[in-house]
């Protein structure tokens, strides 16, 4: 996974509550079974006019000169609820996204992000509307958003955060731990034979 | 005497493999669901990184997402480009030595309605899918979420999950629901009043009078829509009915008589991170209205101020009555209302009646091909033909738009499935989400229509 440790940048307000996933990439612009190719699509009902023809709307905050170029994405509650698709992560990263802030996110959407090195970030709403087009910094190490003279803590649990500094693969890390999973296993087999079902023909 | 536990805990602590350095928890995974739309994705990045399925005898997948529902379907999709989706998950699961229920098998049908059907799904267990609305499976009492593909790869390929304990909460139903007022009607409820990110943290356990009075078909609508309060999962106990459900499906155990069986409850005392008390005798038929699942309203309210972007999108004022509001379409499917009972009871209003000659598009998508026969066995599919909607083979449907068959341009369609946002059945679509009743009831009507006034 590509490491997080501290990013700087311009930061893209798109300040609105409940952002699906559908609106981040919708399932029409989902067009392979790869995980690339999603850039395109991203935020398409919104950043498109017309979004058969690619018609940039010139209103939407990514389409304006200011964010070309930009890593971090502001937005409102309950960023990236709705389906559990991972494309949305793998759209915003593709088109240069690395952190989003937000109030809350929705929990499929931000073990996503952790498990690919996209930091969502949470501060509340009053925190988040003086950022809009400023130039931020996100230091993962110190837990912290400074804008500024202004330096705002954000909380974020142990393990993903050294797991994003330090870009590691959860399955790599976890098969650490294979002789604890199947000492598990074998004492489960007794206790519930029913979950081991036979081998598929 | 042991501390009272919730059955999240229960459930959690029967799980538990291991305690990582940094203070999160390997939770072992019982079953693991994939579909055409991410699983091939899934199966496909762990077969290139060289890692096996642990077990893929606990691993199943279904063609649900973009399958044609039509008649006589093969492997070509209405969305340009889907039939790569399902040869490449049929090649893969192949490969991987996974249970796949093919687009031609007779057990196809949408994940979170053939899992229960078949018994993959048991009470106590541990399950995942790469599909947000696997927190239906909770209705059985298991511990079912969904998660994103990357997610997926690592439960087949460890057996475990890496997770930090979730906080618990418990809506309570009291008292009983009214005539004509269903479990989807208490899940809008609990949007509308909690708002839709009201559960984020939560795994959610359901109780109360009104939810042991649902059966298992009407439990996994209420748990389905867990995945739109932001909480990671939906719980409900299992009960006598859970079991007698259950009892001799091709994956689940021939009997519950085991003692086991008889713990996996809430004890008395436990205590929850946040308890919600809603009356089920005061819900009424609920409608959306705007673009997220908490823009609900009563069948007889009006539209309240919400954001001027919901209004604008959806083209109706604050202080507008939503009932009568003229829609478009008619959609009666997903894995949240489209079980037989579900069909039932949207059967019972069209029976002997037609739709409005305002409907230019009205569909019935089974949940299962297990479900459209015994529909068809009862007759129910002739009522559907005969009342003007289309019948049609199993699948996802137009739940979504994946760019193939949709809706007429400026639609405002009245559906039974769990999502209203904007452009969610294709671009400018105006859904209004709510139960088969009350789709039913509005498609005779042409207009949003309570449907309660259909009830003899």
């Amino acid at each position: 996974m590509t490491p997080f440790i501290t990013l700087a940048s311009r930061a893209i307000p798109l300040l609105r509550d409940n952002i699906d996933t559908d609106a981040v990439i919708p399932s029409r612009e989902m067009k392979t079974t790869g995980r690339t190719g999603l850039a395109d699509g991203l935020f398409a009902p919104w950043r498109y006019g017309d979004a058969a023809a690619r018609t940039p709307d010139p209103t939407f905050a990514l389409n304006q000169s200011q964010a070309v170029g930009q890593r971090i994405l502001l937005a409102g509650e309950n960023f990236g609820c709705g389906s559990s698709r991972e494309h949305a992560v793998w759209a915003l990263m593709e088109w240069g996204i690395a952190c989003v802030i937000a109030p809350s996110f929705a929990p499929i959407f931000k073990a996503n992000a952790l498990r690919n090195g996209l930091l969502p970030v949470a501060l509340s709403g009053e925190l988040i509307a003086p950022l809009a087009w400023e130039e931020i910094t996100v230091d993962l190490p110190s837990q912290t958003v400074t804008c500024g003279d202004a330096i705002h803590r954000f909380e974020i649990e142990t393990e993903p955060k050294e797991m994003l500094i330090e870009g590691l693969d959860a399955i790599d890390l976890t098969l650490k731990s294979r002789p604890e999973i199947d000492a598990w296993t074998e004492a489960d087999k007794a206790l519930r034979p029913w979950i081991y079902l036979e081998k598929h023909a | 005497m042991t501390q009272p536990r919730t059955l999240l805990a229960k459930i959690w602590d029967a799980h538990h493999v291991a305690d990582t350095a940094a203070g999160a928890t390997l939770i072992a995974i019982d079953r693991v669901f994939l579909h055409e739309r991410t699983g091939a994705s899934a199966l496909k990045s762990l077969a290139a990184a060289g890692r096996p399925v642990l077990d893929p005898a606990r691993v199943f997948a279904v063609m649900d997402h973009i399958v044609d529902t039509r008649p006589g379907r093969g492997d070509q999709t209405l969305m340009q480009g889907g039939q790569a989706f399902i040869t490449e998950t049929r090649e893969a699961a192949l490969a991987a030595g996974i249970r796949l229920f093919d687009v031609t098998d007779r057990d196809q049908g949408i994940t979170h309605v053939i899992s229960p059907e078949l018994g993959i799904v048991l009470p106590g267990v541990t399950l995942v899918a790469p599909d947000s609305h696997t927190c239906t499976q909770g209705a059985l009492g298991a511990l079912a979420w969904g998660i994103g593909s990357s997610e997926a790869e690592h439960a087949m390929a460890t057996g475990v999950l890496r997770l930090a304990r979730p906080k618990t909460m418990r809506v309570t139903f009291k008292g009983r629901l009214s005539p004509g007022v269903t479990p989807k009607d208490m899940a809008l409820t609990l949007l509308a009043t909690h708002g839709a990110a009201g559960g984020s943290g939560y795994v959610v356990e359901f109780a109360g009078e009104a939810v042991g009075a649902l059966d298992i078909e009407g439990r996994m609508t209420l748990c389905n829509m867990a995945t739109e309060f932001a909480a990671m999962t939906g719980i409900i106990a299992p009960d006598e009915k859970t079991y007698a459900y259950l009892a001799g499906r091709r994956y689940a155990p021939a009997t519950f008589d085991d003692p086991y069986w008889q713990t996996l409850r809430t004890d008395a005392g436990a205590v929850f991170d946040r308890e919600i008390i809603i009356d089920a005798s005061t819900i009424a038929p609920m409608v959306s209205w705007g673009t997220s699942p908490e823009h609900c309203v009563a069948i007889d309210g009006t539209v309240p101020q919400g954001p001027a972007r919901a209004h604008e999108y959806i083209a109706l004022d604050a202080g507008a009555p939503i009932k009568g509001t003229p829609i478009d379409a008619a959609f009666i499917g997903s894995c949240t209302n489209a079980r037989l009972s579900d069909l039932r009871r949207a059967a019972a209003i069209l029976r002997g009646r037609r739709v409005s000659p305002a409907i230019r598009k009205a569909l019935v998508v089974p949940g299962s091909m297990a479900v459209k026969r015994a529909a068809e066995a009862e007759g129910l599919d002739k009522v559907f033909i005969d009342a003007g909607f289309e019948w049609r083979m199993s699948g996802c449907s137009l739940c979504f738009y994946a760019g193939g068959e949709g809706f007429e341009p400026g639609s405002r369609t009245i559906s039974s499935t769990n999502r209203n946002f904007e452009g969610r059945q294709g671009p400018g679509i105006r859904t209004h989400i709510a139960s088969p009743e009350t789709v039913a009831a509005s498609a005779l009507a042409g207009a949003i229509a309570d449907p309660r006034e259909r009830l003899a």
